[in-house]
């Protein structure tokens, strides 16, 4: 689940196909430098990783139970993840578009909120910021 | 006396120093009780919130749940993964 490889989409793909499951969605993440990041060149990412693993396996133990015939696969990147980069990818299969899509939707919600993991933003000038998604980043210092 | 391992991560780990520390609780206490004490004993705590998101043994808990001898306490700092 946690993995310091680039994110495969297609091996994704493959862990939740199935012949019974007309419906897949899949959202990828990536390493964003919008206009208002003033120049992101990559993200250091780094987690709690018992509690990272833990608590996906609680989230897509919801997943299945809200969407019984569900098949889910997520990948978050650690390490150094390059702009345009993912850095989660996740794959919901299911019967239906309906359940592929609030499934895929429900476990990039629950990731957001619940997983223990933690940004640092590499920039161009050389800074380094800790995210918070919740307020400003807070300056650590040059690179 | 209880003893509890607490774990400090990205942000918080490089304001404290160091990942891991033991610290020795009087027990009964709650996580809330553990941060204080941290707070006062360990060096660089201080600079720590007083009300932090924190895990025991892996799981997300209010600052308000107990903790036991042996537990896992960590601190989290905001969330962001995805």
């Amino acid at each position: 689940m946690l993995s310091k490889d680039p994110i495969s989409p297609a091996a994704l793909l493959a862990e939740v196909a199935a012949p019974e499951l007309g419906g897949t969605c899949l959202f990828l993440g990536t390493v964003r430098d919008g206009p208002e990041d003033s120049g992101i060149t990559g993200i250091e990412y780094s987690a709690y990783e018992a509690m990272a693993m833990a608590e996906v396996q609680w989230i897509l133990g919801e997943a299945r139970r809200r969407w019984p015939a569900t098949r889910i696969a997520v990948r978050h990147r650690l390490g150094l993840v390059a702009t345009e980069e993912a850095s989660i990818g996740i794959a919901a299969a299911a019967p239906h578009r309906d359940e592929a899509f609030a499934a895929c939707r429900y476990v990039i919600e629950q990731v957001k909120q619940r997983l223990p993991v933690w940004k640092k933003e590499l920039r161009a000038d050389g800074s380094v910021l800790w995210v918070d998604p919740q307020g400003r980043p807070a300056v650590v210092g040059p690179a | 006396m209880g003893q509890i391992r607490l774990k400090f991560f990205a942000r918080y780990a490089e304001l404290v120093g160091a990942e891991e520390r033991e610290l020795s609780v009087a027990l009964p206490a709650t996580v809330a009780d553990v941060v204080r004490l941290a707070r006062d004993e360990i060096p660089g705590a201080a600079a720590l919130p007083e009300r932090p998101l924190a895990a025991v043994n892996l799981r997300h808990v209010r600052l308000d749940a107990p903790v036991a001898d042996g537990d896992e306490v960590a601190l989290l700092p905001p969330l962001a993964g995805g």
